[in-house]
Formats: structure tokens, sequence, C-alpha cells
């Protein structure tokens, strides 16, 4: 396969006493579907935060696509094209489903304040080109006839759809989803599987944190396993399946 | 845009305009007073509109909001009074005090990015505070602002030859300075209006009201939330700068009690008595608690003095009261103001 797209090295974090990652390198190549599974606690969310400059890592750094990420502003990771979901869902909640993926156009366009103000050509060709582009991914997403609904008014699985929306609205080269299956039932669960497939298939590589084993093991091509903050094994999925530590941090030893 | 060009829409537009032209004439059959209260309605409106975008659109709480309109008032008064001897047009003056005032509004924004509802409503009210007292004191070592005295004999707007104070001829019509003053603020009104429909329907706009509904998801799509909150400050102070130079040069007269904490928060329950970041709303929340609170002070003492035979509670407490009664109905039965926001079904079809 190509090279890596994200290498993360030695990316360490703790709070006080607590450390939620402790040298964790592992590196995500182009084009794969790469999972990141571990027990409750493990500091799988952690990671997701360092790598999107939600927190800044005590120690370690990433590479991102060839160049060191700086992670201290959020909005450059975006910049950089790294797209995240969270945990827990976090819509514009008062604003429609279409307005919520034209703000994930924002760092994509560069209307100014002179040109909202003057509705110049540009800007308006801009805005008619972020309108479109917004509703073609709710069509991709398969919730276009919530277009016009408010974000909070969306059923739990049509929020999830929302929110990969509005990541994919920001063109990411690496799209990170932070347990999107959480909570969903096993029809949701398939179809979300076929979704993710198909964003990889349409070019975008995926970081996949989640907890539905069978879905990771059944999606991934790649899998790494953090235990207290620490990278157990990172391996094809049929390897890490059979993996003592792998079935004792699970299972418990 | 087509959808402004149905008869029924140009019927509407054609009213409204015939209304607002008719509206000084209206009002001084009851006195130039009235006149000088729908004038202060529109300023009044200009302050509502600019608060609305950093309290409704971005979400950020600011108590201090009347900062602005002063700084906006003394640039003008400084600029154009015989204190200091200068006397620029006011094409100049209005511009850069809203420049300046842009630069308040980051200087108060910068040291305030973190900070969110209840801080940031603190630090702002300070910050109101403060320039007020500033104005208060600047009259030494270098008299720069006449302490409490404030400024007086400030040029009124002119253009050209054509001022606006005072009664003049045009086209056999007579009109007094507070209807000349009312034609140019109906104008700026308009632009300011449209100014902040345009805003909101934009890429900056939106990025607004992503970062009052979530500022976590906002970061994550990729909003430097850094620039577009301090450009909501400096949008908002910028508006709130033109009503003070137009305030000053209307009035002919600023000092710093004009500025007190007591009117950034009027002009804040405009905004929500109104609805928050509803433009119509704040509109008319912005109007009606400018002409209702003037409306009781000439009815209540005649109505008193009518049914009792004599003055029973001082107008001006009953105001108070009255206004906070409002407040507290509005809050309990309409919370989302008077004018909310409907839940938007937009036409697709227009760009679609």
């Amino acid at each position: 396969m190509a090279e890596a797209l994200l290498e993360a090295c030695a990316v360490a974090k703790h709070f006080g006493g607590v450390k939620a990652l402790r040298d964790v390198s592992i590196s995500i190549r182009r084009g794969e579907i790469y999972g990141l599974i571990g027990p409750n606690g493990a500091g799988k969310t952690t990671f997701f935060n360092c790598m999107t400059g939600l927190y800044i890592p005590d120690g370690g750094g990433f590479v991102f696509d060839g160049a060191p990420l700086l992670a201290d502003a959020p909005h450059q990771a975006a910049e950089r094209g790294i797209a995240r979901t969270f945990q827990n869902i976090r819509l514009f909640a008062n604003m429609t489903a279409l307005e919520n993926v034209m703000v994930g156009r924002h760092v994509r366009t560069k209307a100014s304040v002179l040109g909202a103000m003057l509705q110049n050509a540009a800007t308006k060709a801009e805005e008619a080109a972020i309108r479109q582009r917004a509703m073609d991914l709710l069509h991709y997403v398969r919730i276009e006839e919530r277009a016009d609904d408010l974000a909070k008014n969306l059923s739990y699985g049509d929020q999830r759809r929302l929110e990969i929306a509005r990541a994919l609205a920001t063109e990411p080269k690496l799209l990170c989803l932070d347990e999107p299956a959480a909570g969903m039932n096993g029809t949701e669960t398939a179809e979300l599987r076929e979704l993710i497939d198909g964003i990889r298939r349409d070019g975008t590589t995926i970081l996949l944190i989640e907890h539905d084993v069978k879905l990771v093991m059944g999606l991934c091509d790649r899998v790494a396993v953090l235990d207290y903050g620490a990278l157990i094994i990172e391996d094809v999925p049929a390897v890490v399946q059979k993996d003592q530590r792998v079935i004792e941090a699970y299972l418990g030893a | 845009m087509s959808k402004w060009l149905t008869p029924r829409s140009l019927l509407g537009v054609v009213l409204i305009g015939a209304a607002l032209v008719a509206l000084p004439f209206v009002a001084a059959m009851g006195g130039q007073a009235w006149v000088r209260i729908l004038n202060f309605a529109i300023l009044y409106v200009f302050l509502a509109l600019g608060l609305n975008i950093v309290v409704g659109f971005a979400g950020l709480l600011d108590l201090g909001y009347i900062a602005f309109y002063a700084v906006g008032a003394y640039v003008y008064a400084l600029l154009a009074s015989p204190h200091f001897g200068l006397h620029w047009p006011f094409w100049v003056i209005l511009p850069l005090g809203a420049l300046v005032t842009c630069f308040f509004g980051v200087l108060l924004g910068s040291p305030t990015l973190k900070l969110r509802g209840d801080y940031l409503a603190i630090v702002t009210l300070g910050f109101g505070e403060i320039i007020r007292i500033f104005l208060n004191n600047l009259n030494a070592p270098i008299n720069v602002t006449n302490g409490a005295q404030g400024i007086t004999l400030i040029d009124p707007v002119a253009i050209g030859g054509f001022k606006f104070a005072g009664t003049t001829q045009v086209l056999g019509v007579s009109l007094s300075g507070p209807q000349k003053y009312y034609y140019l603020l109906i104008v700026l009104a308009i632009l300011v209006i449209i100014i902040n429909l345009r805003l909101q329907h934009s890429r900056i706009g939106r990025a607004w009201q992503a970062i009052r509904e979530d500022e976590i998801a906002a970061k994550a799509v990729g909003i430097n939330t850094r620039n577009i909150k301090l450009l909501a400050f400096a949008m908002g102070a910028s508006f709130g700068g033109v009503a003070g130079g137009i305030f000053s040069a209307m009035q002919g007269f600023v000092s710093p009690e004009s500025f007190s904490l007591v009117e950034s928060i009027s002009i804040l329950s405009m905004v929500v008595l109104g609805g928050m970041g509803h433009i119509p709303g704040v509109i008319l929340g912005a109007v009606l608690l400018t002409i209702l609170p003037e409306a009781l002070r000439y009815g209540v003492g005649p109505i008193q003095v009518a049914l009792f035979g004599k003055m029973l509670v001082d107008p001006e407490s009953l105001r108070m009261l009255i206004f906070g009664l409002a407040l507290v109905l509005v809050m309990r039965f309409k919370p989302a103001g008077l004018w909310p926001s409907p839940e938007r079904k937009r036409e697709l079809q227009e760009v679609l």
C-alpha cells in the first residue's frame, strides 16, 4: 500500500497524574480504514483530541501529509485536511441540516465581510456553490429530504449522518469518526458501514474509533489497540483478534 | 432575487416607503418632540442591530455595548466642534468613527476571547464603565473630553451647503431640523438593515451562528473562532459608532452621562425582547422600547390627573415599573422574544 498519510510519533498526554497516552506511535496509510479500539478510558478520544488540536500533547507529535501537524489550533487541523465527528454528537442544533453542512464549507471558501455586504458576483457564485455542494453532501449521506429541518429535530441516526456530511464538507484527506455506531441498532450499523466503505472508495482515508468490535474487524484494513494509554498492537484485524494481550485487555486478565 | 419583483411585494415596498416618508409629518402634528423620538427610535435600531451581531448571531453576551456608542459620539464631537477648533465634514468623520469603534471592538474582544456567558458579561460591563469613566476624567492633565461638562456646540450634519439643523424649504415643503435628520436616518437605517441581512446569510454569518451553537464543533470544522469572534465585536461596534456620531451631531452636545450602564441594558433588552438573532424582531424591539416609554411619559401624567384629579405616581418611576413588568411578562410568555425567527423553510428552488 501507499505511504503514510498520518504518522503519530510517541504521542504522550497526561492529566495530572493520569497518563492518558503513553508514547503512542501509529501510522495511517493513504486510502485505508484504520481502526482504533480499546476498552473505555484507554485513551482513544484523547488521541483524537491531540491530533485535531483540541489538546496539546505533552510529548511527541504528528506528521500529516508530509509535514508536521502543529497542533495548537483546531481550525488549522481542518485546514490541513483532518475532519472529525464527535462521540457525543456536536451539531449546530438550531441551524438547519443544510446550514450545518454549509458551515463545513467555511474552511474551503473565502467570502469576506466586504464581499458579503456588497454581494458581488464572486460572492454570489461562491454562495451558490456552497449551497449546491452542501445539498450534494446531504444527498450523499441520504438525508437530503431533511435539509430544511433544524439539526436538533433529526433522528439520532440522521444526526450521525449529518455530522459526517459536515465533516466531509471540509474536503478532508483524513476523516476521523469517533464511535459513529454508538447507540445504533443492527440495521443502522449496517447502513453506516456501507456509508463508511463508500467514503473510503471515494478516496478519503478513515480513522475509526469504535466499540463495536464486529464493525471494526469487518471494516478496517488495520487496527490498533490501546489499553491504559499504551499501544498494545497495530496489525491487520485477523492478527489483532487472536492476540492474547488484546483478549486480556478486553476480558480482563 | 426575482422574488422581489412580484406585484404584491412591490406594492408592499411602495406602501411601507410611503408610510416612512409620511411618518415625520404625522409625528410633527404632536409636536417636534415626537419627530425627535422617532429619530431616537431609529438610532436605537442601529444600536440594537449592532448588538444583535454580537449577542444574537455570535452568542457573546455584551453588557458594555454603549461604550461604542460613546466612542462614536466623542469621535464626532472632538472632530466637529469648537473644542479643538476642528470642523471636519460629517462624511469623513462618520466612517472614521466607525473605524475607531471597530478598533475599540477588537480591543474589548481580544482579552475576552476565552470567556463565555457570565464571565464575558462581567468583563464587557467593566469595559463599558471604563470608557465612561475615562470620558468623565480625561480633562486633565490635557483636556481631551472636557470631563463631565461634556462637549457643546457640535456641528450639525451638513452636506454641501445643505444643513440638517434649522428649518428649510425643500420643494415648497417646510422641513424642520429633526424631520431632515429623520430622512437621513431612514436612508442609513435601510443601509444598515441590508448589511445586516446580507451578513446573516453569508459565510461569515453562518460562522457566527456556528460559534454560538457549539464553539468546539465550529473549531473542528475549521472556523478560526478567534478571528471570527473579533470580527463580530468589530462589526457590532462599528454600528454603535455610526449611531454615536449621528447622535452627537443631532444633539449638538455630548456628555459622559448619556452612556451609562442602564443604556447598555436597555439596548440588550431591545434585542432580547424583540427576538435575539432575528433582524425584524430586533428592529421591532428597538422601536417599541424607544417609543412606548415616551408615550407613557406623555400619557401617564394626564391620565392620572383625569382619573384622580392629581398626580399620584411620578411618571418617570411608573415608566420603570411598567418597563420591568413588560420584560418579565415577555420572558414568561414569549421567551424567544416578540418576533422570533420562524423555523425557516428555505426556498431551495431559488438556487437549485
